[in-house]
């Protein structure tokens, strides 16, 4: 078996390119003695702007292969690489004062935030069972020593230990899905395993009834990365604890690569089975979006507030994928829906995680009521927020509108009413929430003596960035509607043999 | 029952046992040790399927060096040994032991409604040389989970490091 070394690294350019700099990061921290050196984030920055260029030079020239045997470097895998490098872009620009301030280990959270950022990739365009498993320990390995990175504060310990012990289990119930699925069809490669089940339903009668358990077992461990309703325990804990930048990056970064990862699994693996996965979607998208609103009505922590809120929106994305019907035309496919939603929910959610990163950095508290009279002590911040809370409330004319119109559209378009009446009601309760939180900002008087809230310049361009996004999305919305539409391309079963 | 299912039912028992015995030992000391039963279990299940080269490394790595170290660092952790043996049950069992008694009848239930649609290799693969073409599906079709792998363990390592260095 020859590979073709030349192709493959032109397909895994931004994998290399992540992977390299990651090691040079961590070889330059060894040689560099000063932590507040500009030289290891500025490398940083340089390998994402670089993986990010490859990646956008892959969608535009439209590059459509697999690379590896396993790896699809598809469109929409390009598609959720830009989503998970650009995540961690607008992430980095805040992380730089946020982790100099509290820890010592600045040039190895760096290369762990490449890291992480390569596995985000990975798992997006894992085309083969085994490939997607490793990828999914990647990036959850990752994530829990990133989200227990402050080791001296009690909160941050508490919070990677849950999320390491819901993640170990859920990562084994989707093993076992796994295996359940391998011993059915005898391979691991996603289009295979769909191919497999073209063969006349009587020949393999049995192995029917496995399909409906290997899935939920699967949905079990995907459904913790996405944070859905009932694997969603970890979250609120986790978010508080970790570092916010991190949170910022759990709710944006890697909940996306669940969905690719979702995409995949449904839409690669089991298209002959969707009225199955249909009505189990329908439920977990109901279950997400009421509980997670509904517990965030009664939040005081910032970080808690918005750990609900990324639970509640992960379920509006889902319905996306639960109106996925394969012929329509677009936007009514329900996966572009998807698509488009998350790049709103990029811009706005890491924008409003880079407001909380700002006000803690400057006041020291992630209390929601610290925030009164925010509009006093930094106009600016105060108006940035109510941007993102009104896309979050999928209000227009910001990003969330067009993402959320895009979702519903395709829910309605597959006679999904139900769901849809369902959305519309928890977008109405989602409103309450993030409303209160402006309350506190315009009408509440600050505090005797608060001080003007002050950013450092990298800070407040990762703010600008989003809040550009943000606005951009909800007022010319033509250019993502076509990323989206680009992206929807994925690598489809063949018939066998 | 033929000697290979016998054998079969032994290291299963041994496994399972081993586990069952693991958690629910009151020190974790004697969980460790536990452990190596389970490990053992599982080297015997790799060599009845063939796969003896798997078999032999889950020995050396499993019980010569992870079940090792574990219990060294159990050893070495003064706050661990020094503590009296927890009680062997928390409040919570009755619902674990339901919960997992529902999942293995669902899985067993499973297994047997699928009966001999199982996709099962035609034939038993040449194994003269497992090592040669584990060596060779590493370098080509599993090269990439093989490389993915190396970084999953140099973050743990990474992230072991700076989480329990002392400053």
């Amino acid at each position: 078996m020859q590979i073709n070394w030349a192709d493959t690294s032109f397909l895994l350019a931004p994998e290399i390119l992540l992977t390299v700099g990651a090691l040079i990061v961590l070889v330059l921290d060894l040689l560099i003695e000063d932590d507040t050196s500009p030289v290891l984030p500025g490398f940083t920055l340089l390998a994402l702007v670089s993986a990010f260029g490859a990646a956008a030079a892959h969608l535009v020239t439209g590059v459509d292969d697999v690379a590896l045997f396993m790896f699809a470097a598809d469109p929409l895998t390009h598609f959720f690489r830009l989503l998970g490098i650009g995540t961690a872009l607008l992430v980095l620009l805040v992380s730089v004062n946020y982790v100099q301030a509290r820890s010592k280990h600045t040039g190895e959270f760096y290369s762990l935030l490449l890291w992480v950022t390569l596995a985000v990739v990975l798992v997006a365009g894992a085309h083969d069972l085994i490939l997607l498993y490793l990828a999914f320990e990647f990036l959850s390995i990752t994530s829990y020593v990133l989200v227990g990175w402050l080791r001296d504060d009690a909160r941050s310990n508490e919070g990677a230990m849950k999320y390491l012990l819901f993640g170990a289990i859920s990562s084994a119930l989707m093993l076992y899905g796994m295996s359940l699925l391998y011993g059915a069809t005898g391979t691991t490669r996603l289009t295979e395993i769909a191919a497999f089940f073209t063969i006349p339903e009587t020949q393999i009668t049995g192995l029917y009834s496995i399909v409906v358990p290997a899935l939920v077992f699967l949905l079990a461990g995907i459904g913790f990365k996405i944070s859905l309703v009932p694997f969603h325990q970890w979250a609120p804990d986790a978010y508080e604890g970790a570092p916010t930048p991190v949170a910022a990056f759990l709710s944006v970064g890697s909940k996306s690569a669940g969905f690719a990862v979702l995409a995949r699994v449904l839409l690669e693996a089991m298209p002959a089975f969707q009225e199955h996965w249909t009505s189990l979607l329908v439920v977990l998208s109901i279950l997400t979006m009421t509980l997670g609103n509904l517990v965030a009505l009664r939040q005081t922590n910032m970080k808690r507030l918005l750990a609900y809120s990324s639970i509640a929106q992960a379920g509006y994305i889902l319905m996306g994928l639960a109106a996925y019907s394969a012929g329509a035309t677009f936007p009514a496919d329900g996966l572009s829906g998807v698509l488009i939603y998350l790049v709103a929910y990029l811009f706005t959610n890491v924008g409003v995680f880079i407001g909380a990163v700002i006000f803690e950095q400057a006041t020291g508290s992630v209390a929601i009521s610290d925030y009164a009279g925010l509009i006093r002590r930094s106009p600016w911040l105060a108006f940035t927020f109510v941007v993102f809370f009104l896309s979050l409330a999928g209000l227009p004319p910001t990003a969330g509108f067009v993402g959320k119109l895009a979702v519903f559209y395709a829910t309605v378009a597959k006679g999904l009413y139900f769901l849809a009446i369902i959305g519309v009601l928890n977008s109405v309760v989602s409103v309450y929430y993030y409303f209160n939180v402006i309350r506190q900002m315009f009408f509440m008087p600050a505090p005797e003596g608060a001080e003007r809230v002050r950013m450092p310049a990298s800070m407040g361009l990762a703010l600008a960035i989003s809040f550009v996004g943000t606005l951009l999305i909800g007022f010319y919305p033509e250019p993502f509607l076509n990323l989206a539409n680009m992206s929807r391309d994925f690598i489809s079963a063949l018939p066998l043999l | 029952m033929t000697l290979e299912q016998g054998i079969f039912i032994l290291a299963s028992l041994l496994m399972l046992g081993s586990a069952l015995a693991m958690v629910t030992a009151r020190s974790m000391f004697v969980a460790a040790l536990w452990m190596i039963g389970t490990f053992a279990g599982v080297a015997v299940l790799f060599i009845l399927l063939n796969a003896g080269f798997l078999g032999i490394v889950q020995i050396l790595i499993y019980i010569g060096a992870i079940a090792v170290l574990i219990l060294f660092a159990i050893m070495l952790t003064p706050d661990v040994m020094g503590l009296k043996p927890g009680p062997r049950y928390t409040g919570q069992w009755p619902l674990a032991a339901v919960m997992a008694s529902t999942l293995a009848a669902v899985i067993v239930l499973l297994l047997v409604r699928a009966g001999n649609d199982w996709h099962i290799a035609d034939a038993a693969p040449n194994v003269t040389d497992f090592a040669v073409q584990l060596g060779e599906a590493f370098m080509t079709t599993y090269l990439l989970p093989f490389e993915v792998a190396s970084g999953v363990l140099l973050v743990a390592l990474i992230g072991a490091l700076v989480i329990v260095r002392d400053e």
